[in-house]
């Protein structure tokens, strides 16, 4: 009886062996180099588009570069604030261009005309409603101290700041637009310089 | 353009209709009782010939002793017009019958004359202050307010 060879299907040919030899020397021959590290290209591209600031700086640079005024204009400087919005004087270059007629999405009030006492609940009211941080320019001479209606005290309020903290004053009766745009980049500075983390608060914790 | 009508013209046909409600007259307004107030302006109004319909302003003034309430009359049919005054004496309680039933434009500026000068308009439908809030002292136009 003839014996069926033992190893037939156990071990493989020399050929399917040379074979796999074949592809580990292939393997082997393109593997002498290490692969570069796919995210070699981030480091110099890093180092032009990484910078370092602190959150206060970046905090006030987003505030101040785009405020919302509310609208709130109860008298003739409204006009000047109009024409300081329109094509000729451009507040869009200073990112504020968008008047919110809902004061929940405005962050800047600016005070343009005389405020008599039964309108100011109101406007009280306005500056209550917008989210904080908000701020407040005070436009015109009303504005600032009731201008030439302050003797008319029964009924005219003196000045903003009775009802609301003021952050800006801008006089005139009424400010040219280009004053109102100069109060604007005061105030843009005093944000500039606003602390709203104290750090010391937090080293506590 | 508008005529002015002599107060004295006008005045003498009141006269015929109400006699002794004409206080004054001059060239360009009469002055009337204030009693008879409202049945002139019913006159002024609907008389054929003056026709006064519509009603420019009405304003008040304060002349220490009185008070004189000035109405300002336009006829758009015969384009001319009239000054007619009322006075009030009484400083404490001023009293003028209301216009509003003939002119209804009336309605704010009696408000704000009761506002403003603390005289009441009889038969005004809504006498209530219209600039100041409810609760002020005083009346801010009168001489002796502050």
């Amino acid at each position: 009886m003839e014996m069926k060879p033992a190893g037939k299907y156990i071990y493989a040919d020399i050929e399917l062996d040379r074979e796999e030899g074949q592809v580990i020397e292939d393997l082997k021959a393109s593997s002498q180099e290490p692969i570069p590290d796919p995210d070699r290209w981030l480091d110099e591209e890093l180092e032009q588009n990484i910078l370092l600031t602190t959150v206060d700086a970046l905090i006030n640079w987003s505030r101040r570069s785009s405020l919302w005024p509310a609208i709130c204009f109860p008298a003739c400087c409204a006009f000047e604030l109009i024409a300081a919005n329109g094509p000729r004087f451009d507040l869009a270059r200073f990112g504020m261009e968008i008047m919110r007629a809902s004061p929940r999405q405005a962050d800047l009030m600016i005070t343009a005309g005389t405020l008599t006492w039964k309108m100011a609940p109101n406007v009280r009211r306005i500056y209550n409603q917008m989210a904080e941080p908000k701020w407040v320019i005070a436009m015109g001479a009303c504005a600032v101290s009731g201008g030439i209606f302050a003797s008319a005290e029964y009924a005219v309020v003196p000045g903003y700041n009775r009802i609301i903290p003021v952050d800006v004053y801008v006089p005139g009766c009424p400010p040219r637009p280009e004053a109102l745009i100069y109060g604007i980049q005061m105030l843009q500075k005093k944000i500039a310089r606003r602390k709203n983390i104290d750090v010391r608060k937090i080293l506590k914790r | 353009m508008t005529i002015s009508l002599s107060g004295k013209e006008v005045a003498a046909q009141i006269e015929e209709k109400f006699p002794g409600s004409v206080v004054e007259s001059g060239h360009e307004s009469l002055a009337v009782k204030a009693d008879s107030l409202l049945d002139i302006a019913r006159f002024l109004k609907e008389n054929e010939g003056l026709e006064f319909n519509y009603l420019n302003f009405i304003t008040a003034v304060d002349y220490y002793d009185h008070f004189e309430v000035v109405y300002m009359l336009n006829s758009l049919e015969h384009n001319h017009r009239l000054t007619v005054k009322a006075r009030c004496y009484d400083r404490k309680n001023p009293v003028l019958p209301s216009v509003v039933g003939l002119w209804q434009g009336a309605d704010f500026q009696e408000r704000e004359i009761y506002d403003l000068f603390g005289i009441k308009f009889e038969g005004h439908p809504n006498m209530k202050r219209i600039f100041l809030w409810e609760g002020f002292k005083g009346h801010p136009l009168r001489k002796d307010f502050i």
